[in-house]
């Protein structure tokens, strides 16, 4: 349904988005996950038709957005990152204003926006200005525009950024159940929110893809077990010596005392180095009490952390 | 044609439900109201005395007060124009909304007359709400009617070239201020530039002349329409059209 190829783009002479490629199947909800300037807003902006790229192609639904910017912005519905308010109308107006624009029969022009409205909850707000509303209503009528006339994509940038608790996990379900209609990409800074939302994830880094997976492979792909957690029974300090002997280990601490004799350990050890098994014998060897041993399981959060510092370290 | 004028409707409810649109036509109307009131005091005085002198002459209000009062609105209108166009493109860069237009199904030139006409369409109110002025001339005096219908006209193509003008200094910042700055000072150019063309060379003065957007509206204050004028109103709201076109296309490019 889209599909991006070796996207560059320069700003002057700075690149924001360093050969990209990735595409997104229909049906499929991308997380584009990346730290500030990233690039993800630029990406998305030129998926949209906002602005071109300086290199590559983007396709969606079959039609080069350079050479058929109308066909492709007739099924995208967008979400910037800041909501594009009039902030002189009334919400109602606004959105009978975009269904015009985008081309919404004239006689469900009515209907279309109190479709979107029930949709993101705002019906109660209809009649209100823009400029009188609260930034997370403000997101929400932004989203609501998206929306109109049922495009076939969505490009939502940060489409939870202001909302409440509630609200994030509303338009989160919102969002989920979109997406077995509709092809979405959305870019989050929030990790938790890709696990529960997205089909697939593409993390970049200035500029740069450092990954493109499943959420539950990325948490596979990085579980060579550098973090263990071990809960021995023995002398503490003993225990904690001769962990941190080991060849394979990086650095190991006490996680938690759990009375004199029992200590939960963090072991952190080099990728591949199958620790948990060496650690299971030095334990048993040396007539400690193995009660716990467990690989920990990271968080996209941390996955995320990692892949963006190594790439800083390979620059 | 229907997103032209979803755009048109947008930007024109914009001026008419903000005090924008009120403010400009009370300002447009008060000072033209004060020069139509002090030209009138003299034209009135003026022809009192013609009259004591040879009864049964009557002085020409045409040539006497509709032309000068007209002359004077196309030198205002310099001023107003600024306030009219300096939040038709700004407005919406700095807001964000140039990016729902820009990605939404619609061409940059449905984006370009959509706000044109919505601007120009208060200009025309504007200067449509002074004819009361030459209403009232009726009462007083036999005013011919074709000059000063002329007159309007080249008043309204005038504004088409300025209104066009000041579109495209408004599509190149996200400032109003500097929008409405920068027209102040292009249109003030295109004055100033007539008087310049006075003390210039020979070739070089005309030119200057030949620029001068008040220049082209002389003939249309005498009640003559002349194609030449309604051609050089036209070239420059063409022209402005242009190239707003372009500033809209180079704004993408450069993100
Ligand atoms: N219009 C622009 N002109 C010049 N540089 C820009 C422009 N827009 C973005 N950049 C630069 O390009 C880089 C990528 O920006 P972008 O907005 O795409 O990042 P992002 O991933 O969306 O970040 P964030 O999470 O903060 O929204 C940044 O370094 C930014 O400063
Ligand atoms: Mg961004």
């Amino acid at each position: 349904m889209i599909e991006v190829r070796n996207l560059v783009k320069y700003y002057g002479d700075f690149p924001a988005v360093k050969d990209i490629t990735f595409s997104v199947e229909k049906g499929e909800i991308l997380g584009f996950l990346g730290p500030n300037a990233a690039g993800k807003t630029t990406t998305m902006r030129i998926i949209t038709g906002y602005m071109p790229a300086t290199r590559g192609t983007v396709k969606v639904a079959g039609y080069d957005v350079f050479e058929h910017p109308l066909e492709v912005k007739k099924r995208i519905g967008y979400l910037p990152e800041n909501p594009p308010l009039y902030m002189d109308m009334r919400v109602r107006d606004y959105l009978r204003f975009v269904a015009e624009i985008k081309g919404v029969d004239r006689k469900g022009v009515n209907a279309e926006v109190e479709r979107v409205a029930e949709l993101v909850s705002i019906t109660h707000v209809l009649d209100k200005y823009a400029q009188k509303l609260s930034k997370g209503y403000r997101q929400r009528v932004g989203l609501a525009q998206a929306l109109i006339n049922n495009p076939p994509v969505l490009i939502l940038d940060e489409p939870t950024i202001g909302l409440d608790p509630k609200q994030i996990i509303e338009v989160r379900e919102l969002i989920k159940s979109l997406g077995s209609e509709h092809t979405i990409i959305l870019s989050t800074h929030i990790l938790p929110e890709v696990s529960m939302t997205c089909s697939r994830v593409v993390i970049i880094n200035e500029g740069k893809l450092v990954a493109m997976d499943t959420p539950e492979n990325l948490t596979a792909r990085l579980q060579g077990s550098e973090t263990v957690f071990v809960e021995v029974e023995g002398p503490i300090q003993d225990v904690l010596g001769a962990i941190e002997k080991m060849e394979e280990v990086i650095s190991a601490t006490v996680e938690q005392r759990k009375g004199d004799e029992v200590g939960l350990f963090k072991v952190q050890a080099r990728v591949g180095s199958d620790i948990r098994k060496k650690l299971a014998s030095l334990v048993v060897n040396s007539n400690w009490g193995l009660l716990e041993l467990r690989p920990e399981k990271l968080s996209l959060e941390e996955i995320f952390l990692k892949l963006t510092t190594k790439e800083e370290e390979l620059n | 044609m229907r997103n032209m004028a979803a755009i048109f409707k947008r930007d024109a409810r914009g001026y008419f439900t903000s005090p924008i649109a009120y403010v400009v036509i009370g300002l447009f109307l008060v000072v033209t109201g004060i020069f139509y009131y002090l030209m009138l005091r003299s034209f009135l005085q003026y022809s009192y005395a013609v009259m004591m002198q040879r009864a049964g002459v009557s002085v020409n209000v045409n040539l006497m007060m509709v032309r000068p009062f007209l002359l004077n609105m196309s030198v205002i209108v310099l001023f107003i124009v600024p306030v009219i166009t300096m939040r038709s493109f700004s407005e919406d860069k700095k807001a964000g909304t140039m990016e729902l237009l820009l990605t939404n199904p619609v061409t940059n030139w449905q984006i370009i007359l959509g706000k044109f006409f919505a601007s120009y369409l208060l200009y025309i109110v504007m200067v449509s709400v002074t004819f009361i002025f030459m209403l009232f001339l009726f009462i007083w005096g036999e005013p011919q009617f074709m000059p000063i219908f002329i007159g309007y006209l080249g008043i309204l193509l005038m504004g088409a070239g300025l209104i066009a003008l000041g579109n495209f200094i408004s599509s190149l910042t996200e400032n109003q201020i500097v929008a409405a700055v920068g027209t102040f000072g292009a249109t003030m150019l295109l004055w100033v530039i007539g008087f310049a063309g006075d003390y210039a060379g020979k070739i070089f003065g005309s030119i200057l002349k030949y620029l001068s957007i008040v220049e082209h509206f002389d003939d249309f204050s005498k009640g003559i329409f002349d194609t030449s004028h309604l051609v050089f109103y036209l070239s420059l709201m063409f022209v402005m059209l242009f190239l707003t076109y372009q500033s809209i296309e180079s704004a993408k490019w450069r993100g």
